[in-house]
């Protein structure tokens, strides 16, 4: 991990109307960081996720990223071309969902390709070449690059999603409860996944989860919120053994124990 | 003046006559872009070349000479309907031989002779977006334009390749017109894409439904869209025409009896005519002479 923080939040609040979304929140992030962001429904995680996104535009406060030119640049203030450009190249975003974040009706391997064909790669051998060596990263069969997402389960989409967003080498990933919807044999194998190639690429990412247990596998440092606010943040390991706050308190001792 | 209805020249008002020039000049300064105008109702259904008919009233003058023609043939429904209608309302002189016309009002071809400076191909477009079957959203599809994100274009080509091992897009094949805009050229053979490409000809697209209007200016660059391994081809005939032999010709199939007997004939019906008098025969056209 480098000494200089990728992204730094500031005051960084969302007010839907009158409703409160999030508020005051203020984080700095490393590369090769995992951050998880848990919390019940409710409470503002989605929305901050959203935001830092640049998919919601924040009421007020701002996130300063560090681009790849090593400039500073808030990206509520960014031009549209240009934050459409660093959405598709050096972020990547995993829906809950995979139908939300996949085109359904193209092959894998455009599905894994498009992004490649989006930045000006202009060879089919080259493009086919690389959408085959990342469906083998995320342990997808080779023959099954020109099937339809549509006739994947839901663990193959969820891994596909994962491949689509990486394939422009990104250093910044959101994730938006990446396991949820599965069932838990095939959370653990994708988990597994996450964290080998989060490590391996030594990737940052931001992990929206309200499983406890995702958290602790993925992440270094999580923040807990409650009514849109940040109520208690820190190591993984330290919130999760020894939590402050009596929501935390409550939280942890939520886990179901088998 | 008598209670039977009159037109106004070219059918349209002055009003709407104006509002569709000030379109189609907005289209010729930005090749490619898709200018949206208030289209009106014609007096035939949508998919008859409600657009196109808009377009050739409003350019057209009394001194024009206008040809139709639908698939290539002058004396298909279509093109007699739209050549008899201008014949009536605007009283134009009109003809089916290429080099004479004016005006040249198409559905889904371009002549196969060259086209000159002075003349206007005006074609009739059913859906002007190319993006449309790949991102429905209207709103996304015009942001995409604005801001030149065009790679979901490839991805429709590498689906191609991937499926059918080439890129089998025949018609309606996307083009990008002076280096920026996607544009569809309608759905016309991609055999047609290399004519578009810096003709001398004035070539204006109108579609009826869909409100938009666009253009590609005389001398423009008109390039087909592909892959460094996979590059644009058009397509090739192993026969040459039945009738008068052309090569090198867009033809049509066109089935004889119900064993499998079929010909290939000139989809151009004025240049198949032209030749077949100037003394040229196809396979087929020497026994029709015969007997």
């Amino acid at each position: 991990m480098s000494d200089e923080p990728l992204l730094k939040v500031s005051n960084l609040t969302k007010y839907y109307g009158s409703r409160l979304g999030c508020a005051d929140v203020n984080f700095e992030l490393y590369p090769g960081e995992v951050l998880a962001i848990v919390g019940e429904s409710g409470s503002g995680k989605t929305t901050l996720l959203n935001t830092l996104s640049a998919n919601l535009e924040p009421t007020s406060g701002e996130a300063l990223y560090r681009m790849r030119d090593e400039s500073w640049r808030n990206i509520y203030e960014l031009s549209e071309a240009e934050r459409r450009f660093l959405t598709r190249t050096d972020w990547g975003f995993v829906h809950q969902n995979p139908a939300d974040g996949l085109r359904m009706t193209v092959s894998a391997g455009a599905n894994v390709g498009e992004r490649l064909m989006a930045v000006g790669d202009r060879h089919y051998g080259r493009i086919r070449d690389t959408a085959l060596d990342w469906l083998g990263r995320v342990e997808i069969a080779a023959d099954r690059i020109d099937d339809q997402p549509r006739s994947f389960s839901g663990g193959m989409r969820q891994r596909l999603q994962i491949a689509r967003n990486l394939v422009t080498g990104p250093r910044l990933v959101f994730m938006d409860e990446p396991t949820g919807g599965l069932d838990v044999s095939v959370q653990a194998r994708l988990l597994d996944l996450l964290r080998q190639l989060v490590g391996e690429l030594g990737l940052s990412a931001i992990v929206v989860t309200h499983d406890l247990a995702v958290a602790r596998l993925l992440s270094h440092r999580m923040m807990v919120m409650k009514g849109g606010h940040v109520i208690e943040a820190g190591l993984t390991d330290r919130v999760l053994d020894d939590p402050r706050e009596p929501y935390t308190q409550l939280l942890v001792s939520s886990i179901l124990q088998v | 003046m008598n209670a039977v209805a009159n037109y106004n020249f070219a059918y349209l008002d002055e009003q709407t006559k104006r509002m569709i020039r000030r379109a189609i000049l907005k289209a010729v300064a930005i090749p490619g872009y898709q200018v949206p105008f208030s289209s009106r109702e014609m007096p035939m259904p949508y998919g008859w070349g409600t657009g196109g008919v808009q377009v050739t009233a409003s350019i057209i003058g009394p001194d024009d000479v206008l040809k139709v023609i639908d698939q290539g043939a002058d004396d298909t429904t279509n093109a007699v309907s739209i050549r008899a209608f201008f014949a009536k309302v605007a009283q134009v002189a009109t003809t089916t031989h290429t080099a004479e016309a004016t005006i040249i009002q198409t559905r889904h071809r371009i002549p196969e002779r060259k086209l000159e400076a002075g003349q206007i191909l005006v074609y009739q477009v059913p859906i002007p977006e190319p993006l449309r079957f790949l991102e429905p959203r209207e709103t996304e599809t015009r942001k995409m334009h604005a801001l030149e994100e065009y790679g979901l274009m490839h991805v429709k080509l590498y689906e191609d390749i991937a499926r059918h091992g080439r890129i089998a897009t025949t018609y309606a094949y996307p083009v990008k017109v002076e280096g920026r805009y996607v544009m569809d050229p309608s759905p016309t053979p991609k055999f047609d894409n290399p004519k578009m490409h810096r003709s001398e000809a004035l070539q204006l697209f109108g579609a009826g439904r869909e409100h938009r209007i666009y253009a590609v200016p005389p001398f423009t660059d008109v390039v087909s869209l592909d892959f460094e391994d996979h590059p644009f081809e058009i397509q090739h005939f192993e026969e040459p025409c039945a009738l008068c032999g052309a090569e090198g010709v867009y033809l049509d199939e066109v089935i004889l009896d119900d064993r499998g007997g079929h010909m290939y004939v000139c989809s151009d019906t004025d240049h198949c005519e032209e030749r077949r008098e100037a003394g040229f025969v196809g396979v087929l056209g020497m026994k029709e002479a015969a007997e």
